[in-house]
């Protein structure tokens, strides 16, 4: 029987992994998104920033920095499946990222702030398209303030 | 300073006074009675595909939003602020990179409680980039 690989061994690959695929995205660095890792599933930080805020007087969070957060949160995690099978067979180099096709915001109650967390779900994913469902909070994981789907162009990867 | 002229300068002030807008360098070119018209400069900082160099969608979005919302405060029945309720937005195909993004947004129909407004987003070209459909707060809408 084969040994098992060394856990830090996975957890090296998977880690970096992950960061090639985020860390290509200039947006989500200027954004301050960050992407944590637990096995294959992945929770997306929006850490709070002036540079976010949509309404001084609340303040609350802007509508667009969340609805690109929220993006952001889903095209990753459809990246992540995509090319988890690649990832975990070893391979490395660039990647292609999913393209939006459309993307539908509820925005459920004013971001407030501070920090927010967004886990995303992909409800269908075919040879051509994707749908995947994300959902954004704060304080409480139960009390969503935002919510969206959208439809992603798989990219066309060789096989 | 007659009505119309005083709503287009409160959206004017209602935008430069938005960290996020003024992060993403948007400019108001034209708002008048329920219509808004925004851009930004292209911005390495702002890309969403290294390889192709073209903005990520979350820019359109911002933008998109942002525009929709001066359109709601420009229109002559709302009295206050606004916020998003929905977005919808389609994206048709990547800004040229290196180009400016615009958006043009119409507040179409206003209630008591929703504005409801529709927009759209072009580079330096005519052709579409994205489009648009959302439904924002109202506050304080006459009558």
């Amino acid at each position: 029987m084969k040994k098992p690989e060394p856990v830090q061994v996975i957890k090296k690959r998977r880690d970096e992994a992950l960061a090639d695929l985020v860390g290509g995205i200039p947006y989500i660095g200027f954004l301050g998104v960050t992407f944590e890792r637990r096995g294959d599933e992945l929770t997306a930080t929006l850490p709070y920033g002036e540079h976010l805020v949509g309404n001084p007087i609340l303040p609350a969070l802007h509508g667009g920095a969340v609805g690109a957060f929220l993006e952001i949160a889903a095209q990753i995690e459809l990246g992540w499946q995509i090319y988890w099978p690649q990832f975990e067979a070893g391979a490395t180099g660039p990647k292609l990222i999913p393209k939006t096709i459309d993307f539908t915001v509820d925005y459920l109650r004013s971001g407030l702030p501070r920090d927010a967390y967004a886990r995303a779900v992909v409800n269908r994913s075919g040879r051509r398209f994707a749908s995947v469902h994300v959902e954004a909070w704060q304080d409480n994981r139960t009390k969503l303030f935002a919510q969206a789907t959208g439809h992603f162009l798989m990219p066309q990867i060789e096989a | 300073m007659n009505d119309t002229d005083k709503k287009a300068m409160i959206a004017r002030q209602f935008i430069a006074a938005i960290p996020h807008s003024r992060a993403l360098d948007m400019r108001v070119d034209t708002v008048h009675s329920g219509r808004a018209e925004l851009s930004l400069p292209y911005n390495e900082r702002f890309v969403g595909d290294p390889e192709s160099g073209v903005l990520h969608g979350g820019v359109v979005t911002a933008l998109l939003d942002t525009a929709m919302g001066t359109a709601v405060v420009s229109h002559p029945q709302s009295m206050g602020g606004t916020a998003t309720i929905d977005l919808r937005i389609d994206y048709m195909r990547s800004a040229t990179k290196g180009q400016r993004l615009r958006a043009e947004a119409e507040c179409y129909r206003v209630t008591r409680s929703v504005a409801f407004v529709r927009a759209t987003a072009y580079d330096e070209s005519d052709e579409p980039v994205a489009a648009a459909a959302g439904a924002f707060t109202v506050e304080g809408a006459k009558g």
